[in-house]
């Protein structure tokens, strides 16, 4: 196993291609650390990318904010202007783990490590987060729901990793929520996870709608149907309960031992309904 | 697998090691370096024994590697207590009984520690929420949470006092 802390992202991304055997990104290392203890994972380059300038950095990007892929969940917390402008995402990072955990996880981490019940992963499809993609040939910026294929597997090829994630500008009247269900009250990994994000016009009808769901498929889903029932329409009871009705059919849960599937789909509604109705409260003001 | 030589600061002290990649901060604490203070309890960061400092950040060093702690700074329970006068943390730990087997406080102490530099007047819900990342099997943690409550107490009553000597030295300055 070798360690390498490049200073570039052009020596980084060599040092990706030239790999042999399993190379993986270290950059708060606690689910990294986990998996090479556990004796999941054994690769033969672990690339540091903290000394990449940038990566540990949040930067005003038109309007929005671009999240390096080293800021921990301390660091976005402390900051109020993230957090002012997309509550729902900086509630996600803060329900992940303990203060410890904070100190060095990172929300491009979550996102990487592609599992299904990430927290930060829904609340990010939720307000139509990008992630940016470096690598050999080429830099791109893709939806972040479209990072994860399934548990543990991403769309990144090799030489590439995800540098940073863009969170957008917030329209006037917009409110982001997340919410996830556990059986304790802290520390624990989400049955069920929902994120909303919602732009209302002046007189309070909804003109723009996002819905995501955590935990139960193999990957978040963004539920287009969900957002379709509150657009054009104030948040009132029937709607509410309509939303929370085709929450509950998009999730396509397993049953283990955190929950069964019945549970999970009628929670998927209720935490739906639920954070609609916080992200409604934040973006009325 | 190549050694890595790292340069980096453990209670203000500059230290240099070698150690092997796959190596985490805490094996280099123990086993290289001889600082046993630091616990190993878990080693998947679910325990918070072997929580120590990162460039102020509260960390488990289980989950650091070695050889990225280059150039930075590290601080552990070693560094808490000056010489033989113990922190005020450390005090208030011993006159509460908030430790049984002893494994857990190391890490503790240090969390606790981190929680008053940024707050010194935390509620004990804010208590409780930012140690719920250490785990304790003996105290059922309310003599832990009531210790650093009081120690919080204590200190804004130094902290208070020391401003109030500094403002009476500025007004009889002034004075002059």
């Amino acid at each position: 196993m070798r360690y390498e802390a490049p200073e570039t992202i052009k020596a980084a991304v060599g040092l990706l291609i030239k790999a042999r055997g399993q190379s993986r990104i270290l950059a708060g290392g606690t689910d990294l650390m986990v998996q090479m203890r556990s004796g999941m994972l054994e690769p033969d380059l672990i690339m540091d990318i903290k000394r990449i300038p940038g990566m540990r950095d949040i930067v005003p990007e038109k309007g929005g904010f671009r999240i390096g892929a080293a800021v921990s969940g301390s660091e976005l917390g402390e900051h109020a202007k993230v957090s002012k402008m997309w509550p729902g995402v900086v509630e996600a990072v803060e329900l992940i783990g303990s203060t410890q955990i904070q100190g060095r996880a990172t929300m491009v981490g979550n996102l990487c490590n592609a599992s299904p019940a990430a927290d930060s992963v829904p609340a990010l499809i939720a307000v139509g987060a990008t992630a940016r993609i470096v690598g050999n040939k080429r830099t791109r910026d893709v939806p972040v729901e479209t990072i994860a294929k399934a548990p543990g597997k991403t769309i990144l090829a090799k030489g590439e990793f995800v540098s940073s994630v863009f969170l957008p500008k917030a329209l006037p009247r917009t409110g982001s929520a997340y919410l996830r269900f556990i059986p304790r009250t802290e520390m624990d990994i989400a049955v069920v996870g929902s994120g909303v994000c919602l732009t209302l016009n002046p007189k309070g009808v909804v003109t723009k709608a996002r819905v995501s769901l955590g935990a139960v498929a193999a990957r978040a889903l963004l539920v287009e149907e969900a957002a379709d029932v509150l657009l054009g329409n104030k948040l009132n009871d029937d709607v509410l309960e309509r939303l929370a009705d085709i929450a509950s059919d998009a999730a396509t849960p397993i049953n283990d031992k955190r929950g069964t599937v019945a549970f999970r789909k009628q929670v998927a509604g209720v935490l739906t309904r639920r954070a609609a109705l916080i992200a409604f409260q934040r973006a009325k003001g | 697998m190549s050694n890595i030589h790292v340069t980096t600061t453990i209670n203000g002290d500059e230290t240099e090691y070698v150690c092997r990649p796959d190596e985490s901060l805490l094996d280099v604490l123990r086993d290289r370096l001889g600082m046993s203070g630091t616990k190993e309890g878990c080693g998947t960061g679910d325990c918070g024994a072997c929580s120590v400092t990162l460039d102020g950040r509260l960390v488990c060093s289980c989950l650091v590697m070695g050889a990225e702690v280059d150039g930075h700074k590290v601080e552990t329970i070693e560094g808490m207590a000056d010489g033989e006068d113990l922190h005020p943390l450390q005090q208030k730990f011993l006159e509460h009984a908030a430790l049984q087997c002893g494994i857990c406080t190391p890490g503790f102490l240090v969390a606790a520690q981190s929680l008053l530099e940024r707050n010194l007047d935390p509620t004990e819900t804010e208590v409780r929420y930012w140690l719920a990342g250490n785990l304790c099997r003996c105290t059922g943690y309310d003599k832990i949470v009531r210790a650093v409550l009081d120690t919080a107490k204590d200190m804004r009553k130094v902290a208070k006092k020391s401003s109030a000597k500094k403002t009476a030295k500025k007004g009889a300055r002034h004075a002059a």
